[in-house]
């Protein structure tokens, strides 16, 4: 099922008009403060009437401002997870995660409590109340409540806006598991590149209230145009690898398609399928195989294409394997290497580089 | 009790105990309307429902007895029209006592209840809706509930106000006992004849330990209205 987005709306002081569409797993909107991401998120919810709008998700149609068309907020059945938990304080736990079952459809099928408790790690806060529970848990508990409402699609702004790192860190594995485990589509507004490097299928880019760029995530990631919206110190692409083997120095070799990879030990299992982000700023280039160099990981790869910003560095593209590479070099260390598209080199990545927060199962 | 109070007073006591009692229950629903339109919808008029629901609050008493008995009255518009099609006549009635007690404790009611429902995050209500609520689902199992201290807090109070109601209730309904005289108005009365002060003094304590325990009531229940407000959603 396949949601489609078409709309436009004016504020006094900003416009929007932007379409796009949100295939299976999570397509995160991505953009500044500002971009339109809540606005068309809000949209699809129906909580936001936008002057001229198609939305439609798989065959039926949710808002169509040309034949008067307006599904009303909760006939939409979309599970919403706001950047709050927004629990229900007079509820506990249970009854606000089968809040939303009563109004659902007899027919509807979807998990059970239980099976959602499971998944999320709350089955130990069923009979406590909201206003005794960490940040993180009252997040998990919102989203199982958003899933329990057997919802055909999850909306999620900026869920993990609000929390800490930690908090983040806590519940990433669990919409990891959201994305592969239930066959819902997500739609994810976030502004968060490490947020999108680990969850995001589809990636659409906003930008004053227009669409810039949208395609899967990993081709995004690694474009060099996209590293302005994104920065420079955020850029990077984000590489599909294996785990083969945990060694017992406390390294885990990976496998990608362009070689191995040696991260700081990690404790998913062996032949597990992860994605790792690899920041453009923390690879270097060689032109010739390096030795005697303290760094683990060097991949041989082909130089795609360079592209300079303004500043004094170059965002080099390459090709390990199937997969796309980013380097951010200075223009200097282009020149002194001479770098051209088509020529080979040796991506060098510190192991202790990656940070376990950008490193995912796929 | 009985001993110690006279039947008149006793009656009177009763009667001011029914009146209020069905004064609050039934202005209850429309005072809970009219505190959501107030809230929460934006309409034409606001203002002026806004002024109108707090005018018996400003207006002398006297004039919103007299008022009522324009309308209310055998002959007033609307009273007529209640005699002729329900055979309910107002006027000189213990119901109409109800009436006058009721319009005179709508503003405090409205403006407890109100508050209480502005103190509920409509963050809240939004979430409900699209987890599948409609606008009504929404108000009987989010609003209602967190709510609910603020609407005893509220109906306490105009079950006080209604007990105290003097100028409206005895210029629309008169003073007859047993059948309007309420405590105030059989204060009042035993103000006027001679050796009457002792009577006076019992109904006067009734009404002080009355005031107290519902101000007392009221006080409690909206702190516990605060509480569950405030408490809703720590800092993550």
């Amino acid at each position: 099922m396949t949601l489609s987005v078409s709309l436009s709306h004016r504020f006094p002081d900003f416009a929007l008009d932007l379409s796009f569409d949100a295939p299976e797993g999570i397509t995160v909107l991505f953009g500044r403060s500002g971009s339109g991401k809540t606005t068309a998120i809000n949209s699809v919810a129906g909580l936001l009437k936008p002057q001229r709008a198609r939305i439609v998700m798989g065959d039926e149609t949710l808002n169509d401002t040309d034949s008067q068309i307006f599904v009303p907020v909760h006939k939409r059945r979309m599970g919403y997870v706001f950047q709050e938990a927004r629990l229900f304080p007079h509820l506990s736990v249970r009854q606000n995660l089968e809040y939303g079952q009563r109004f659902a459809p007899s027919g509807a099928k979807g998990p059970s409590t239980a099976e959602v408790a499971a998944l999320l790690g709350i089955a130990p806060l069923l009979d406590r109340v909201p206003s005794g529970l960490s940040g993180g848990e009252r997040q998990r508990v919102a989203i199982g409540r958003a899933l329990l409402s057997r919802p055909r699609l999850l909306l999620m702004d900026e869920p993990l806006a609000a929390l800490d790192g930690a908090r983040k860190a806590e519940i990433l594995p669990y919409l990891e598991r959201l994305r592969d485990q239930v066959a819902l589509p997500i739609l994810y507004v976030s502004h968060s590149v490490a947020e999108v490097a680990r969850l995001a299928t589809t990636m659409v880019v906003l930008e004053e209230g227009r669409v810039a760029r949208a395609g899967p995530a990993e081709a995004i990631l690694s474009d060099p145009d996209m590293v302005r919206q994104i920065g420079v110190r955020e850029a990077g692409a984000v590489l599909p690898a294996r785990v083969k083997r945990h060694h017992p120095d406390g390294l885990t070799e990976l496998e990608a398609s362009g070689g191995r990879l040696f991260l700081p030990r990690m404790e998913t299992e062996e032949g597990t399928a992860t994605r790792v982000r690899i920041l453009a700023q923390d690879v270097i280039l060689s032109n010739t195989a390096p030795e005697g160099l303290s760094a683990l990981n060097i991949l041989k790869a082909t130089v795609i294409s360079l592209r300079e910003g303004t500043g004094p560095g170059v965002v080099v593209q390459l090709s390990a394997g199937e997969d796309k590479l980013l380097a951010r070099i200075t223009r200097r260390s282009a020149e002194a290497l001479a770098i051209t598209p088509g020529d080979t080199v040796y991506a060098v990545v510190k192991s202790v580089s990656i940070a376990r927060v950008d490193i995912g199962t796929a | 009790m009985t001993n110690w109070l006279g039947a008149e007073e006793w009656q009177a006591v009763v009667l001011s105990l029914q009146v209020s009692f069905w004064a609050t229950l039934l202005s209850l629903p429309f005072g809970v309307f009219v505190a959501y339109a107030l809230a929460r919808w934006e309409f034409r008029g606001k203002q002026l429902l806004n002024m109108a629901v707090h005018l018996p609050l400003i207006l002398p008493p006297v004039v919103t007895g007299y008022l009522l008995l324009l309308i209310f009255g055998r002959r007033g518009a609307v009273g007529a029209f209640l005699e002729q099609t329900f055979g309910i006549v107002l006027a000189f009635r213990w119901t109409g006592a109800a009436l006058a007690a009721a319009i005179m404790a709508f503003p405090l009611m409205v403006r407890a209840i109100r508050l209480a429902i502005e103190a509920v995050d409509p963050k809240l209500e939004e979430a409900a809706a699209t987890l599948g609520a409609s606008r009504l689902q929404v108000f009987s199992t989010v609003t209602l509930p967190l709510i609910t201290p603020g609407l005893i807090a509220g109906a306490v109070l105009a079950f006080a106000k209604a007990i105290g109601e003097f100028g409206a209730t005895i210029t629309f309904v008169s003073n007859i006992p047993g059948q309007t005289q309420t405590v105030p108005s059989a204060i009042y009365a035993f103000l006027q004849v001679p050796g009457g002060e002792s009577g006076a003094l019992r109904l006067v304590a009734i009404s002080i330990v009355i005031a107290m325990a519902a101000l007392l009531a009221s006080e409690l229940l909206a702190r516990r209205a605060q509480r569950r407000a405030t408490g809703r959603e720590g800092s993550p």
